[in-house]
């Protein structure tokens, strides 16, 4: 109880702005609840519940990339703008090598896919798990003493770099991506329905999450994460190797990203060279919204990104989807830079 | 006589003068010779080089925000949108067709002010909550203002012309303009000149003028008080504030007055193209001018001048002009197959380099931050503090 009344007046009296600042914001965010909560009450539960299901199906997505995000920035409190690149790397990369595994286009769902489904999960975060460290590497331990923005900008540069190379590999155009999933509707009962591809999507996520939450709190190797994140030189006196640390975050990170690009791919049957920007951007609002640096948050605001957007493009208008995230983007970083479940990232 | 060869010997030394003086001639002399080397075929490069002009114009702004303030600002092209958008409803039939039903024509010089007033006041409007935030915070706040407001302009309906934008703008007129032989015409007197796409020279002219200005401005302001707050707010901003410096008045100075700068670009824009449409101002833009600056040396003027011009003449005449070069050049080598595209994926070599945009941007981005992060013409005071804080960081802590 007194830890929470500490955070609690800590979060006042750290926040940047003054009280009536506040009221406007809070106001602001009471009217756009009211009109969704007015129009989805019109339109009825069945819609509603595919919404939803939607949403959560896109949220998980959106999930397993903010993971990544939010590792990487709590432990050298970096932006990682190629993350972003990464996740669309391991679509690009999964449909490649998708025939290895038996996995060609026209395929009907069934449970023998699931096996060569596996393998080509394992191979593609293995792969993008790689080329993260492998970014890692050249472009930010060389620059971890240098000012801040240096990182900052060779991250931008190796976005680049990788949409160039995906670019220059594939060109401009949509990519087709078999579809393996069922297409069949699940009925919850009352007429709500749910597809199955959103379930299994959100199960595969949730695993995932589950998997990484589990390594992060009981693996010594996610024991020196967490003391590397909370203070580099402490770790380091007491014999954690500071690089190999990093490297496995990053590592990490990427696998997940990875993952999420197959998803991407299965769920939305289509890739191209520049999706991940955008949809890391989104991802990136999903961690900040959850609050940078801690993993359940960046779960979290994933999830309810992924919501979010679905409301908007279901009962809004589609193109002021994005509008809306990153308004949402400036206005937690304005009214509540600690986000959602607050940041664990102390200021260095 | 002999105070201009103290004023030359005492300048040799110094890169930026240098640079400035190289500079100053090639704008002088640029269109006479590329008329002269093409025959009286020019206009178009005299007219990429106006174009060029923006950029650098943006180049120098950004350079206020990035390489004096330390801020890293993702997000500029939106000041550059709402210059351009700005001069659009104020110069044009636009406002006619919108509810207010009156349109506005404000003389191009009068509007060109207009435009950088109100980027500076979405500067200072988006930056006053957000810029006592830490730095990489402000990085995300203007990365998603500037995602934000294309997308604002391209949603907005009727006020803003939706997705096919606002065309027709007003051209700059002037009362008069002497036309000569530098454009491949007899000297003459011009009176009520209008400013068209036949004449190039003329805008190239008042680009020259604009950049000329924008440039003693800013250069005053980095020799001042606040030009010297700014740098001590990029190097430790604790230490600043200690220091009775107003950190948060002070970046949001950098921050309106890169604004400005780019909002003052973006009027130009629209008045040269005659037309602005939302595609124009994404994150690649931010992302060039982010380049130029980083290319040409982070906090000193000139480097960013040259940054901008070395990187648009790759971006805007290299690249685009490579893919029939190489494509020669294979067919010229006897490597037909490499010209043409097969159905397993390879479009051929001409669309593979023109593809290779993005991989560029990137190289030079994290290529110069790596081997030469102080840039090709560095300042000074930063070239220190890029090198050498590696090798302090341990004597610090």
């Amino acid at each position: 109880m007194a830890a929470m009344v500490q955070r609690l007046r800590g979060s006042v009296l750290t926040s940047p702005t003054s009280s009536a600042v506040n009221l406007v914001g809070l106001l602001v965010v009471a009217i756009a609840v009211v009109a969704a909560l007015q129009r989805i009450y019109q339109s009825g539960p069945t819609y509603f519940f595919q919404t939803l299901g939607f949403g959560m199906a896109q949220g998980a997505i959106f999930a397993l990339v903010a993971l990544g995000y939010t590792m990487v920035y709590g432990i050298i409190e970096l932006i990682n703008f190629a993350h972003g690149d990464v996740f669309t790397l391991g679509a690009f990369f999964s449909l490649a090598v998708m025939p290895l595994f038996g996995l060609t286009a026209g395929k009907a769902p069934s449970t023998a896919l699931i096996l060569p489904l596996i393998g080509l999960f394992v191979v593609t975060m293995l792969f993008c798990a790689l080329v993260n460290v492998a970014i890692e590497r050249v472009a930010y331990r060389p620059l971890r003493h240098a000012p801040r923005l240096a990182p900052l900008i060779t991250a931008i540069g190796m976005s680049a770099f990788l949409e160039g190379v995906m670019f220059i590999w594939r060109g401009p155009y949509n990519l087709a991506y078999p579809d393996f999933l069922p297409e069949q509707q699940i009925s919850l009962g009352g007429g709500v329905t749910i597809a199955a591809k959103a379930v299994m999507v959100i199960v595969i996520a949730i695993v995932l999450m589950i998997g990484l939450t589990l390594f992060v709190g009981r693996s010594k190797l996610g024991k020196a994460m967490r003391a590397t994140a909370q203070d580099r030189d402490a770790a380091q006196l007491m014999g954690i190797d500071i690089n190999r640390t990093i490297s496995a975050t990053f590592f990490i990170g990427a696998a997940l990203a990875g993952a999420g690009g197959i998803i991407y791919g299965l769920y939305y049957n289509s890739v191209a060279a520049f999706d991940g920007f955008q949809y890391g951007l989104i991802a990136f609002t999903a961690a900040v919204f959850g609050g940078i640096g801690n993993i359940p948050g960046a779960a979290l605001g994933g999830f309810a990104i992924g919501i979010i957007a679905a409301i908007s493009d279901g009962y809004f208008s589609v193109s002021w989807t994005q509008i809306m995230i990153f308004g949402i983007l400036i206005f937690v970083l304005v009214f509540r830079p600690t986000g959602l479940l607050g940041m664990r990232v102390p200021e260095k | 006589m002999s105070r201009v060869r103290d004023f030359v010997r005492s300048n040799s030394r110094n890169p930026n003068a240098v640079a400035y003086t190289i500079m100053g001639l090639a704008a002088l002399f640029y269109p006479a010779v590329v008329q002269f080397a093409t025959g009286g075929n020019g206009d178009y490069l005299v007219g990429l080089a106006a174009d060029g002009g923006i950029y650098m114009l943006m180049a120098i702004g950004l350079n206020v925000v990035v390489g004096f303030a330390g801020l890293l600002d993702l997000g500029y092209a939106a000041f550059f949108a709402i210059g351009s958008y700005t001069y659009a409803i104020v110069a044009s039939n636009h406002l006619g067709v919108t509810p207010i039903g009156h349109s506005l024509h404000i003389p191009f010089w009068i509007a060109l002010f207009i435009g950088m007033i109100v980027a500076a006041t979405a500067g200072a409007l988006l930056g006053a909550p957000t810029l006592r935030l830490r730095g990489d915070y402000l990085a995300i706040v203007t990365l998603g203002f500037g995602e934000i407001v294309p997308r604002v302009f391209r949603n907005a309906g009727v006020w803003t012309g939706g997705v096919p934008g606002i065309s027709a703008l007003d051209v700059p007129t002037l009362p008069g303009w002497f036309q000569g032989p530098w454009i491949g015409q007899d000297f003459a007197y011009v009176p009520d000149f209008r400013f068209t796409s036949a004449n190039l020279t003329a805008y190239y002219v008042l680009m020259v003028i604009l950049i000329a200005f924008v440039v003693v401005l800013v250069h005053n302001l980095y020799n001042s008080r606040l030009g010297r707050a700014w740098m001590a707010v990029r190097e430790d901003e604790t230490a600043a504030a200690a220091s009775g410096v107003n950190t948060v008045s002070v970046k949001l100075l950098a921050f309106s007055i890169g604004a400005a700068t780019s909002g003052f670009a973006g009027a130009f824009y629209g008045a040269k193209l005659s037309y602005v449409s939302s595609d124009n101002f994404g994150f690649d833009v931010s992302v060039t001018v982010l380049a130029m600056v980083v290319l040409g040396g982070m906090g000193n003027i000139p480097g960013a001048m040259i940054g901008a011009a070395v990187l648009y003449f790759v971006l805007f005449w290299l690249l685009p002009n490579a893919p029939t070069q190489v494509e020669s050049l294979a067919s010229s080598l006897g490597m037909n197959w490499l010209t043409q595209s097969t159905p397993n994926g390879w479009p051929g070599i001409a669309e593979e380099v023109s593809r290779s945009k993005y991989l560029i941007f990137g190289l030079i981005l994290v290529g110069i931050m790596l081997l030469r992060p102080q840039g090709l013409l560095p300042s000074q005071i930063r070239k220190q503090e890029l090198k050498h804080t590696a090798d302090l960081a341990p004597a610090v802590k």
